[in-house]
């Protein structure tokens, strides 16, 4: 029942043999290697395994791997441009964002591709996109500054 | 150099030393522990390979305990590298609260070296002292004066050594940028920093003896990088996904575990037919006594096993009282309750009042669940896990396993939160089971669900409040009886008359444990909502009422800077509709807080919302700021849920909520306009900020609700209907 598929990370072709029915989180973590995304819920209520499938945020923890197959896949670790970070990771790191740093790499993926979007977001807009991650340490207050910040260096730093 | 400051211990407020774990039921294990697999194991020769930290020969003193010991040695402390890296070592253990950076920060201050050149090593039973339990809020008052002594000791190693070479005397020099220099004149002419000392044996003996009381601290006055704000270590990392925690760890040939578990709380296996499950490839089934659990190539392929296992098992159980009738169990069972010695005083007063407050059941739910990774070589173990216990689960690991003290290390690197819900090893021990069994390295990651219902919870409790007032509203009387959940802060901060305050032990249905602040919460919630109901009793507002009880020197400007920044008394004078304020304060651990809140009642919907929330705290000279108003947010956040929405829920047979569906834990849209103030007392020894900050949300939230409905809310979580 294994099968051989491709999958498209962060722009490069990986082939793994796998059981088509792992979710992806599994297979992302187990076989390549790639431990941003986490494990917090295996029930699409954290957020902690968001990874963008073809530039939407999904929960990987219930996402069969097979349906990866054919679409680009984001994960935390493509983010960064070399040494490089991306504007919101520049920015959570600026606010201070993290305590435990669980929550952070769904936060940010989720964060990204709200400000693909919508790059001028209210602040309304990034509550409700941003719902569905779960921090426990509380540090929301942080992190939706963070994302006004990184939406407004986008904007060439106007509010 | 300058005089040391004589610091005022804030003796007045510190309670008694309160064991967080006196409630905690330790999960035992009863191995038979196959002679026959053991040697197969033993013949697996696997390689463990030290992951972090210089392998240091440090011989630790007794078992440390809950708080820890001293270390043996200046060099279990501080190691210096030939190449000038300072590597600090501590038993304490990084989730969030910022002791990595804190223990980095005291060090760079102390040795005077550059914040980004010290390296921190936490938690490895192999290699660190043991600071004792990362728990009770320890390491600002105990972890940080050691680091501390420490570090000013190898600083003056340093000098010494430097005033002996330069012949010149000790005092005229000191130390900056890691370098010695002399203060007033041109640099000495050869660098002396701290790499000199590594190789002189003279220092080596200094190093390996214990650390000596008598090198100076630096005044706070003079702080470079304490009392500033700083950024915390792996910020970076934690945005790049390059951060590991323990569930990020990989060994070679790892294998992924699971657990056969009961489907009900008090189920026990009768039996259990592992045929089917051992044709599966690549997966091994153990079975030991009631302990049933699989490893195999990948998690699913462990889940699909236990799953096809469950399907075969058999169990016995055993009713529970279901969470309907919790608090009458508790009651119930409550050991040694008796009739007030007060009552002939309270049936004589003006006025009096008696109300009875309900705190439920809830869970920590770390966002990273329990995990370990367990690996045997030559008959050692070595485990890496979540857990804010290294030594403790390193006796668990021995207990279990018949081992002796060199032959278990635990290591805990950052992991995915705490907050007093991983102090017990029960993941570690099942880990090692499987990779004992498997021959190979095991991983074990707790499910959410798992989490939900065999970790532990924070105690669910009934607290009896009673006073009485006299004729000029003074409290006369003061009766506070908390059954089943704790008596950490349950000493009243206000001047009342006679008291009679204790908490009384029940048998308590289910696994009761540590959390965040623990009881402070719920002796909190009972005394300050019972404070807004004496105040309505005494026609007085609730500050004012408060403030004429209040002369504890700490606590009441604290409220006073919490009230003065909300805008207290302009908000009560100008009530909205369905809007209310709120107000409470309380203290433990040598800290004190106060908060203010404001919420919305939405009518005929039972919604309450909470808007803004403005909290005061106070613990002593403060380390750094930025790291603290994290804590003070997050505890605020964190707070709301018990206040509002969490509660363990169960059945005569289980939990029935143990996902993030049911069990409701505050999210973005919960979070309200936060407001902190920052109080420092650079005359007061700092104390520790990661729990205190959370014990004031729930009554004031309960008392603004009354102000915006008129209802009166004596359980948590706080609900209309």
């Amino acid at each position: 029942m294994e099968q051989t598929l491709t999958l498209t990370v962060n722009g490069r072709p990986h082939t793994v043999t796998t059981n088509p029915e792992r979710p992806l989180l599994d297979v992302l973590r187990e076989d390549l290697g790639l431990t941003g995304a986490k494990y917090g819920c295996g029930d699409r209520q954290c957020g902690a395994c968001t990874v963008l499938l073809s530039g939407r945020p999904i929960f990987s923890c219930s996402t069969r791997v097979a349906t990866a197959v054919g679409r680009e896949i984001e994960t935390i670790e493509g983010l960064a441009d070399g040494d490089t970070l991306h504007p919101v990771q520049e920015a959570f790191v600026a606010e201070g964002v993290s305590q435990c740093g669980y929550c952070t790499p769904g936060m940010i993926m989720t964060a990204v591709s709200l400000l693909r979007r919508d790059p001028q977001p209210t602040e309304a807009k990034i509550r409700s996109e941003m719902q569905r991650n779960i921090c426990r340490c509380g540090v929301y207050p942080r992190i939706l500054r963070a994302v006004q910040r990184a939406a407004q260096a986008a904007n060439g730093g106007q509010p | 150099m300058s005089a040391t400051i004589q610091r005022k211990e804030p003796a007045n407020i510190v309670p008694p030393e309160i064991d967080y774990d006196a409630l905690l039921e330790p999960v035992q294990f009863h191995f038979a522990l196959d002679r026959r697999e053991f040697v197969q194991v033993l013949g697996a020769g696997l390689v463990v390979s030290v992951i972090v930290g210089p392998a240091l020969a440090q011989r630790r003193r007794g078992g440390g305990g809950f708080r820890g010991g001293p270390p043996a040695t200046l060099a279990a402390r501080i190691h210096l590298g030939e190449d000038g890296a300072v590597t600090v070592l501590s038993g304490k253990v990084e989730c969030g609260q910022g002791a990595r950076t804190q223990i980095a920060m005291a060090a760079a201050e102390e040795l005077r070296v550059p914040l980004e050149r010290i390296h921190v090593v936490l938690a490895d039973t192999g290699t660190t002292p043991d600071d004792g339990m990362t728990a009770g809020s320890r390491t600002t008052p105990s972890t940080i004066p050691s680091v501390r002594q420490a570090a000013a000791a190898v600083r003056k190693l340093l000098v010494d050594f430097a005033a002996e070479r330069l012949r010149v005397p000790a005092d005229s020099l000191d130390v900056r940028n890691g370098q010695v220099i002399r203060p007033g004149q041109p640099m000495p002419r050869i660098l002396l920093g701290y790499e000199l000392l590594v190789n002189d044996p003279a220092v080596r003996e200094k190093l390996a003896a214990q650390t000596p009381a008598d090198a100076e601290l630096t005044p706070d006055a003079d702080w470079q990088v304490l009392g500033k704000p700083q950024p915390a270590f792996a910020a970076r990392d934690k945005v790049t996904g390059a951060h590991k925690c323990p569930s990020d760890i990989n060994r070679p040939g790892m294998l992924y575990g699971a657990i056969l578990r009961p489907p009900t709380y008090r189920g026990k296996l009768v039996s259990v037919d592992p045929a089917p499950v051992r044709a599966m490839p690549g997966v091994v089934v153990v079975q030991d006594g009631g302990f049933v659990g699989i490893a195999a190539p990948t998690s699913f392929a462990a889940r699909q096993a236990i799953d096809a296992l469950a399907k075969t098992a058999q169990w016995t159980t055993a009713p529970l009282p279901p969470s309907e009738t919790l608090f009458e169990h508790l009651r119930e069972h409550a050991e040694g309750l008796r009739e007030s010695p007060l009552a002939a005083e309270v049936a004589a007063a003006t006025k009096s009042l008696r109300q009875t407050y309900h705190v439920s059941y809830v869970q920590h739910a770390p966002l990273e669940p329990r995990v370990a990774l367990a690996e045997w070589t030559d008959g050692k173990l070595t485990v890496w896990t979540g857990t804010q216990g290294p030594f403790r689960v390193k006796g668990e690991l021995q207990s279990a396993f018949r081992l002796a003290n060199d032959a278990v290390r635990v290591i805990v690197p950052d992991f995915g939160s705490g907050y007093g819900g991983k102090h017990t090893g029960e993941c570690a021990v099942e880990a090692a089971r499987l990779a004992k069994a498997a021959g190979k390295p095991v991983m074990l990651r707790w499910t959410r669900e798992e989490e939900f219902t065999w970790a532990y919870f924070r105690p669910a409790g009934v607290i009896e409040m009673e006073a009485s007032l006299d004729a000029e509203n003074r409290i006369t009387t003061w009766r506070h009886i908390n059954i089943g959940s704790g008596g950490n802060s349950i000493e009243t901060p206000y001047r009342v008359g006679r008291k009679d305050q204790r908490h009384i032990r029940s048998r308590p249905p289910l696994r009761e444990g540590s959390y965040r602040a623990l009881a402070s919460t719920a002796n909190s919630f009972a005394r300050e909502s019972f404070m807004d109901e004496l105040a309505a009793l005494a026609g007085v507002n609730p500050l004012e009422f408060r403030l004429a009880h209040l002369d504890e020197p700490r606590l009441r400007p604290v409220l006073e800077a919490a009230a003065e920044k909300f805008g207290w008394r302009e908000r009560v004078a100008n009530k909205r509709p369905n809007r209310g304020v709120g107000l409470a304060c309380s203290w433990d651990k040598g800290s004190v807080v106060a908060c203010c809140v404001e919420v919305e009642v939405v009518p005929n919907a039972n919604n309450i919302r909470v808007l803004e929330v403005c909290e005061a705290f106070e613990c002593g000279k403060i380390m750094n700021p930025d790291n603290l108003r994290s804590q003070i947010e997050g505890a605020i956040v964190m707070g709301l849920g018990p206040a509002l929405s969490e509660e363990i829920r169960f059945d005569a047979e289980r939990i029935t909520n143990p996902n993030f569906r049911q069990y409701r834990v505050p999210r973005f849209r919960d979070t309200p306009r936060i407001e902190t103030v920052l109080v420092d007392r650079p005359d007061l020894t700092s104390v520790g900020a990661g729990e205190t900050p959370i014990i004031v949300i729930a009554p004031a939230i309960a008392n603004a609700v009354f102000n915006a409905s008129g209802q009166r809310i004596r359980q948590m979580p706080i609900t209309l209907g």
